[in-house]
């Protein structure tokens, strides 16, 4: 090696992407760097996807116990909950994963160095990468990969000041329970806090821009959770415009416009939910040739800017923002760089969504609206839980699976499911969709009984009228 | 965990091969990266790189060792905790070399062994595991989605050598999709080149190298570096050859058809029976003459060539020559061709005249002495008794090793072959 400060790969920042595309470079033969800021496994491990996963867990075991006498158990004494237990729990488990992955970067030979990242020139084909930090250096590669995420999108006059008003990184750390609760936006991010503080008794009112919650969703299933989310006690807006946030000592006043008609609603804490923007300030991009769309880097699918030898994947690229998105765009990234054949690019649609909150949401693939708008004709299948005899004895029958067919050549274009366990049953029509079966393989299934899964195989007969019992 | 290291299929042909040198003993240290050994095929030698690290525990096959198979243990290696000492050949491994290739049942951490040239760059010393990695299917299976298969059923295109994009090979529904676009594009635009992505035509590719690519670099390289060529170029009349294939082709039985090449194999090979210096070989002490026109057929592939072979040519009917000249290209197009389908050969015909080639000048394919370009049969206008007239007309070159062939000898090899081609009744004599 001619120089320890030369690498084959760099890869600025240390989330779900850019550990993975780190990982892989190293696999593939190539020496690999990641430079990370704060905490390896970025937000998704530390303040996003896992920690949420923690504090929900919490929320339903609560549900749960509240609900025991359905299930002929009793239990006496009162229900407390320890908050601050219960936001202990979810950082112990994010800094565990944390630790995971500072072992598996170990392993894989990834040199971790920690500091924050700015590219500055080049050296011959070579980008130099500097970072500032307790002990600043200058490191370089042929092939810089930009992984550095995305943060919460603030609206001017309205930003979060980490008490009243809040983000996603300040609702999971809480310090006490509000009484009451606004959450202004409806996606993931929005929903599954707004099913958190609903299970931990607090007042919840969400409020939301477009029509419906849960836009990026299939319409049917936005519609059934938002009747799920009015039935356990959420107040639900839609068509809402946030116009003002006015703060007292004791609460948060804000002015929405609904319909052309102005509502004031009250509420000791606000949490802003309203997507998120890329971080691709201060990398010293500037003035070279990658292109930035609102605050997104623009790639060619496989990570290429218009910089040779710059990549970008993951949030930092633009939605959907997904964890899994953005280690498999690193994974293609890497894949690319070492030249190897048969790289795709993540195909439309491909991409499995999961929304933790209760009842769940998984989909993947087109909705039927996005199926019906690209010319397909359409065959679509819907079964219930309230069929199924595994959610039956559950208690936890809500909610349904509705999949989604091209009449033409059969194939499998999306499915959509609410209800118990779906985030963990998705991927198996994510596995159908990348082997790219038709209805006849699903069919032909053999799916075991009694399972929730059976729910799945009947949605697909129920597409070509062939459901059994429903 | 121990890991076993298996013999490398360095092509996708081979089934064994010779392990001609062990470059690490037992209890060695190896890291990944470092070359373990050689490995030899009838048609190179190849380095095999480690591409885990630990100490070599057992080596289960000695060095010098013939027909080791594909997929076969050849040695074992200890990762960073374990003890060497306590390794041994364990019963599954030592049962994988006793059988034919294809399934090894793992039950253990194991590792195809790499094949690498070089190991200077990061980049290439990256290939293999991706090679290894996006090896297309063997060619008797045809693997495909259920919807690309649905596809192409519907729009009645068939899957049968289509280059699929998914993983190993698998033929899936883009690939089928360009077909399709493809079939609508052929009816109106034959002539323009297909019209690709923006993004594909300007993106920079790297293909590691297969085996076959490495063969035409080697072997081509080392025919132009030592065989000084030269070229000798003569015109063809053939509307009679094409009339005497038209009467063959309307009289003969079910499943013959005659093709034009055909007919040049079998001219060449009287060509080479009547001038016998020809076909030859060079070799350091003296020139080799055969007995047999043994004449190859080049044979373009998706990423390459093969020359497979039509042994003893001269005794063969036209007949004859048609069904294993069809036979041998289509083994060769499905990667089936047997090695001794491809090996040996004492002359070599390349024909480009389906793609319009005028002439051309071939690179002769060593150790042979010479090689026939053939360029298309066209209509041109000639000189006949003092006036023009129109006569279809087929260029051909012929490449000859200067130092087995000389000038009038390839000459006169050349008005042999000519003079066949031109009056077709002589290749019945």
């Amino acid at each position: 090696m001619a120089n320890q400060n030369e690498y084959d790969v760099i890869v600025i920042g240390g989330g779900p992407g850019g550990y993975v595309a780190a990982i892989r470079a190293s696999q593939l033969g190539m020496r690999a760097a990641v430079i990370e800021k704060e905490h390896l496994g970025g937000i998704c491990l530390n303040w996003g996807c896992i920690p949420t996963k923690a504090l929900l867990r919490a929320a339903e075991l609560r549900h749960n116990l509240e609900h025991l006498s359905d299930y002929g158990i009793e239990i006496t004494g009162d229900i407390t909950i320890d908050l601050e237990k219960v936001v202990k729990r979810s950082r112990g488990v994010a800094s565990r994963l944390s630790a995971g992955v500072t072992h598996l970067l170990k392993k894989n030979k990834v040199n971790v160095i920690e500091g924050t990242a700015t590219l500055k020139g080049k050296s011959g084909d070579k980008h130099i990468v500097h970072i500032a930090g307790d002990k600043p250096s200058d490191i370089q590669a042929k092939h810089v990969i930009i992984a550095t995420g995305a943060r919460a999108r603030q609206i001017p006059n309205m930003e979060a000041d980490g008490k009243q008003i809040v983000t996603y990184r300040d609702a999971m750390v809480p310090q006490t329970m509000p009484k009451s609760l606004i959450v202004v936006g409806s996606g993931a991010i929005g929903i599954e806090f707004a099913s958190f503080y609903r299970d931990m008794g607090v007042e919840v009112t969400v409020v939301e821009a477009m029509d419906r919650i849960l836009n990026a969703e299939d319409a049917e299933i936005s519609a059934m959770a938002h009747k799920a989310f009015e039935k356990r006690g959420m107040k639900i807006m839609v068509s809402a415009k946030l116009q003002k946030l006015e703060k007292s000592a004791s609460s948060v006043t804000a002015t929405i416009e609904q319909k052309g008609k102005i509502h004031k609603l009250s509420a000791e804490r606000v949490i802003m939910a309203i997507g998120i923007v890329g971080n691709s300030e201060n990398l010293g991009l500037e003035g070279k040739k990658v292109k930035i769309d609102r605050g997104h880097i623009v790639t060619d699918g496989y990570g290429a800017t218009g910089e040779a030898g710059i990549y970008a994947i993951g949030d930092v690229t633009g939605a959907p923002w997904l964890a899994h998105k953005a280690s498999h765009e690193g994974i293609i990234c890497v894949e690319k760089i070492a030249g190897a054949k048969n790289v795709h690019k993540i195909a439309d649609n491909t991409v499995p969504g999961c929304t933790y909150c209760r009842p769940q949401i998984a989909s993947v693939g087109l909705s039927e609206a996005q199926a019906k708008e690209k010319g397909y004709k359409v065959r679509v299948g819907r079964f219930p839980f309230m069929a199924n005899g595994k959610a039956i004895a559950l208690g936890d029958d809500e909610g349904m699976i509705k999949t989604i067919f091209d009449d033409k050549t059969g194939e499998f274009l999306g499915a959509h499911m609410i209800g118990p366990e779906v985030t963990e049953m998705i991927q198996g029509y994510a596995i159908a969709r990348t082997l790219e079966t038709t209805e006849a393989e699903l069919m032909q299934t053999i799916f075991p009984h009694p399972t929730l899964s059976e729910a799945m195989h009947e949605s697909v007969l129920d597409a070509y009228d062939r459901a059994i019992h429903f | 965990m121990p890991i076993s290291i298996k013999m490398p299929a360095l092509s996708p042909t081979m089934t064994d091969g010779t392990l001609a040198k062990w470059l690490v003993k037992e209890g060695d240290e190896v890291r990944s990266g470092d070359v373990i050994a050689e490995i030899e095929t009838d048609k190179a030698t190849m380095e095999v790189e480690a591409i885990d690290e630990g100490v070599i525990a057992v080596i289960a096959v000695s060095e010098g060792t013939q027909n080791v198979p594909v997929n076969a243990v050849i040695a074992m290696l200890a990762e960073e905790d374990e003890d060497p000492s306590t390794i041994r050949l364990d019963d599954g491994a030592s049962e994988t070399l006793s059988l034919p290739p294809a399934d090894s049942p793992a039950d253990h951490n194991e590792t195809v062994a790499e094949v690498a040239t070089s190991q200077e760059a990061p980049q290439s010393k990256a290939q293999p595991a991706i090679q290894a990695m996006a090896e297309s299917a063997p060619a008797n299976r045809l693997f495909a989605s259920p919807l690309a298969r649905r596809m192409a059923a519907q729009n009645d295109i068939s899957l049968d050598g289509m280059t699929g994009s998914g993983p190993n090979g698998r033929i899936i529904k883009v690939d089928v999709e360009a077909a399709i676009a493809g079939q609508g594009q052929a009816g109106t635009t034959a002539a323009m080149p297909r019209p690709s992505t923006p993004q594909a035509s300007t993106e920079e590719r790297f293909v590691p190298h297969s085996a076959m690519r490495r063969t035409i670099a080697q072997r081509l390289s080392e025919s132009k570096q030592t065989a000084p060529h030269f070229y000798l170029t003569v015109d063809c009349e053939i509307d009679q050859l094409l009339a005497a294939r038209k009467t063959m082709n309307a009289s003969a039985p079910e499943g013959v058809k005659i093709s034009v090449n055909d007919m040049i194999v079998r001219a060449a090979a009287h060509a080479l029976m009547k001038v016998p210096d020809v076909n030859g070989s060079y070799e350091a002490d003296g020139c080799r003459y055969y007995a047999d026109a043994d004449i190859c057929i080049a044979v373009a592939l998706d990423g390459g060539l093969v020359t497979p072979v039509i042994p003893a040519a001269q005794n063969r009917g036209l007949a004859d020559i048609s069904q294993i000249s069809k036979e041998l290209a289509s083994q060769a197009r499905d990667g089936t061709l047997p090695p001794e389908a491809y090996q040996g050969g004492t002359f070599t015909i390349s024909n480009l005249g389906m793609f319009g080639i005028r002439e051309f000048a071939a690179v002769i394919n060593p150790p042979q002495g010479a090689i026939l370009a053939v360029g298309a049969g066209e209509q041109r206008p000639v000189v006949k008794d003092g006036a023009l007239a129109v006569a279809t007309v087929m260029s051909v070159t012929l490449s000859a090793d200067h130092r087995i062939v000389d000038g009038a000898l390839g000459a006169k090899w050349l008005q042999t072959f000519k003079d066949i081609i031109e009056n077709p009744v002589l290749m019945l004599v």
